[in-house]
């Protein structure tokens, strides 16, 4: 929940705001509030760090846990599966909350209180709760919807190589954090005056919709979609409980046997998600500065 | 700035199209319970550059955004060089419009954002490039043509949006008060720009704003609407001079109220009498509406006027007179002869030798 709270905040659209000569001695309090702060977040990641790279045999420093990730039983299978859940609840949610959040600013600005807060229902509503609804649908819908196409329709959601239902349960969790990164940048411009220049230039809607709205949404299309993939890949209640093996599944399951890859591969993932969110930034900030002589 | 008058003029193509007739029938528009357009007519003729005036809520920007399909009336018809466009898509009817709000693409350089509308033209690229910088340079910003949007100031942006506008040689421009949102003097230069560019191009112009002193210098007409009528359209001098009305008479400039009576065709006020102008009321207690500048004012021990502030601006000077009564009136003098004329002064007011016009007094 800290990375997502964190990148939240990053969310470009902010404008940039001066920073104001501080008193004296705010540079002080600046860094005591820096340290602390660095301390909580980097302690434990740093002794995660050392618990992974140290050779309890020797007593040196060995990278084998690293290089052992990739061979290691059922990640590769676990792994993928993660990403690919991740990608298609990606598409899916923005799919579906793009032209809702763009609908809602041009159409009905009347109705943004209303889909606000149905977007925070899964913040609200316990994912266990969720799960738990979504585990006795499973179990009855095929039952009975017996022989019918209904039926195979509810079996392959549950396909233990990719299933979808996870896609859908996803799609709703991250609803909040989508609906948002997207509103912020909505309402960071101004979208209406944006598409009405762009009619009154004679541009149809699929042109508006292709040429000024999703150019003036990028970034929060990119925020948004780090926020899936990173609530995505991490998210474990659904997953167990509906009992297929994702890659949170996986590193809790190898932690028995293996219990310093399984806390390299946790690193790891930490690291490709920061990776992640330095590329986004990267992206927005080349877009803010691109200059053309 | 200094370079504009020594500018070219616009593309030819711009140049030699006529500018085409507008006219809006019978306009009606209702948000609820609030209506914002009540039957509104209104005739434009070619190359005429109209300025809509009103307070707020009137229906001047609802009006600008019917002519551009924005907004589909709930009655009545527009047309544009005869043809009813009522029911015309904003993206088919070949208007340019500059909006109020920045509205450049952000992601797009200043350039192409000129080049926008012929982009979805389909128009070939060197045509695209040639036709952007000609605009650029019709506004001035030639040498900004790579820069992005937030990299220019206000009053740029929008010199950029009207070039964006102009450059599909649209029919119409429609300019929805796009200085309200820029510095006093940017706004003043930008208002002259826009009035010699739309000369330049004989282009048929709607413009529409709150502030008087913007409608009155650059406008051939001004209509001047309240509550979604047309109250007057006229030329600025008659508009000023000869308000129809008494909501015009106060909308447009300064003006006093001062207590009157009306007998015999004639007005008395602060003792004396005077003309009545245009049609008079029935006799009685009426409100007699005089400009500033028609009152005179002059220092008197035994006047029972008193001046309460004293406001040099340059040639003239307004001060503000506490009459006996306790009415206060706001008089222009020449700056030159009202050194004496300092706050406490007694004084005396009375109205200069013109005709005076009236309004029923309201009651209290």
């Amino acid at each position: 929940m800290t990375t997502l709270t964190g990148v939240a905040g990053a969310g470009g659209v902010a404008p940039e705001t001066p920073v104001r000569p501080g008193r004296r001695g705010a540079g002080a309090w600046r860094f005591a509030v820096l340290a602390v702060l660095g301390l909580y977040f980097l302690v434990p990641i740093g002794a995660s760090i050392w618990y992974t790279v140290r050779d309890k045999l020797s007593g040196g420093v060995t990278a084998k846990h690293y290089a052992g990730i990739p061979a290691a039983e059922g990640f590769a299978d676990a792994f993928g599966r993660s990403l690919a859940l991740a990608v298609l609840t990606v598409v899916l949610a923005l799919a579906l909350m793009v032209p809702t959040v763009v609908l809602v600013e041009l159409r009905f600005p009347r109705l943004r209180t209303t889909v606000e807060l149905l977007t925070l229902m899964p913040l609200v509503l316990p994912p266990i709760a969720l799960v738990v609804g979504v585990r006795s649908v499973l179990s009855w819908a095929p039952d009975y919807f017996l022989n019918t196409p209904l039926a195979d329709a509810f079996f392959a959601l549950q396909k233990p190589s990719l299933p979808w239902i996870l896609v859908f349960v996803y799609v709703v969790l991250a609803m909040p954090f989508v609906y948002r990164a997207l509103d912020a940048g909505v309402r960071g411009s101004d979208l209406k005056t944006l598409t009405e220049a762009a009619r009154n230039l004679g541009a149809s809607w699929p042109r508006v919709l292709a040429s000024v709205v999703l150019p003036v949404l990028r970034t929060s299309v990119l925020n948004a979609s780090f926020l899936v993939v990173a609530l995505v890949m991490g998210e474990f209640t659904i997953a167990v409980i509906l009992g297929f093996e994702t890659f949170p599944i996986w590193i809790v399951r190898i932690s028995g046997s293996q219990p310093q890859m399984s806390v390299a591969v946790s690193v790891l993932s930490l690291m490709v998600t920061w990776a992640l969110l330095l590329l986004i930034s990267a992206l927005d900030r080349r877009r803010g500065t691109k200059e053309s002589s | 700035m200094t370079a504009v008058s020594a500018r070219a003029a616009g593309p030819a193509d711009l140049r030699e199209r006529p500018g085409v007739a507008v006219r809006l029938e019978g306009l009606t528009r209702r948000y609820g319970s609030v209506v914002a357009l009540d039957g509104l007519d209104l005739e434009i003729s070619g190359g005429e550059f109209v300025a809509l005036l009103g307070p707020s809520g009137c229906g001047k920007t609802t009006a600008l955004r019917a002519i551009a399909g924005f907004d589909r009336p709930d009655g009545g018809r527009v047309l544009v060089d005869g043809r009813d466009v009522t029911n015309v898509p904003a993206n088919k009817r070949d208007m340019g419009m500059v909006f109020q709000a920045y509205s450049l693409f952000p992601n797009l350089t200043v350039a192409e954002n000129v080049a926008f509308g012929l982009r979805v033209r389909r128009r070939a690229k060197p045509e695209r490039a040639r036709r952007a910088a000609e605009l650029l340079e019709l506004v001035g910003l030639a040498d900004r043509a790579g820069r992005y949007p937030h990299q220019l100031s206000g009053g740029q942006q929008q010199r950029v949006a009207l070039a964006r506008a102009l450059a599909v040689a649209p029919q119409v421009l429609l300019l929805d008060e796009p200085l309200s949102a820029l510095d006093a003097q940017v706004r003043v230069q930008l208002r002259e720009e826009i009035r010699r560019i739309q000369l330049e191009l004989g282009i048929t112009t709607v413009f529409v704003t709150h502030d008087q002193s913007e409608a009155l210098s650059v406008a051939d007409r001004v209509g001047v609407l309240r509550a979604g009528r047309l109250e007057q359209i006229a030329g600025p001098d008659e508009l000023y001079e000869r308000p129809a009305t008494a909501f015009v008479a106060e909308f447009v400039g300064t003006m006093n109220r001062l207590p009157a009576t009306l007998t015999g065709g004639e007005v008395e006020l602060l003792g004396v009498r005077r003309a009545v102008a245009g049609a008079a009321p029935p006799s009685g207690p009426v409100v007699a509406l005089v400009r500033p500048e028609s009152l005179l004012v002059e220092a008197a021990q035994a006047g029972g006027g008193r001046v309460i502030t004293r406001t040099f601006s340059g040639a003239s000077t307004r001060l503000l007179v506490a009459l006996p009564d306790g009415t206060e009136v706001r008089v222009d003098v020449a700056s030159a002869a009202s050194q004496d004329l300092t706050p406490g002064t007694a004084v005396t007011v009375r109205p200069a030798e013109r005709p005076v016009l009236v309004a029923p007094a309201e009651p209290d």
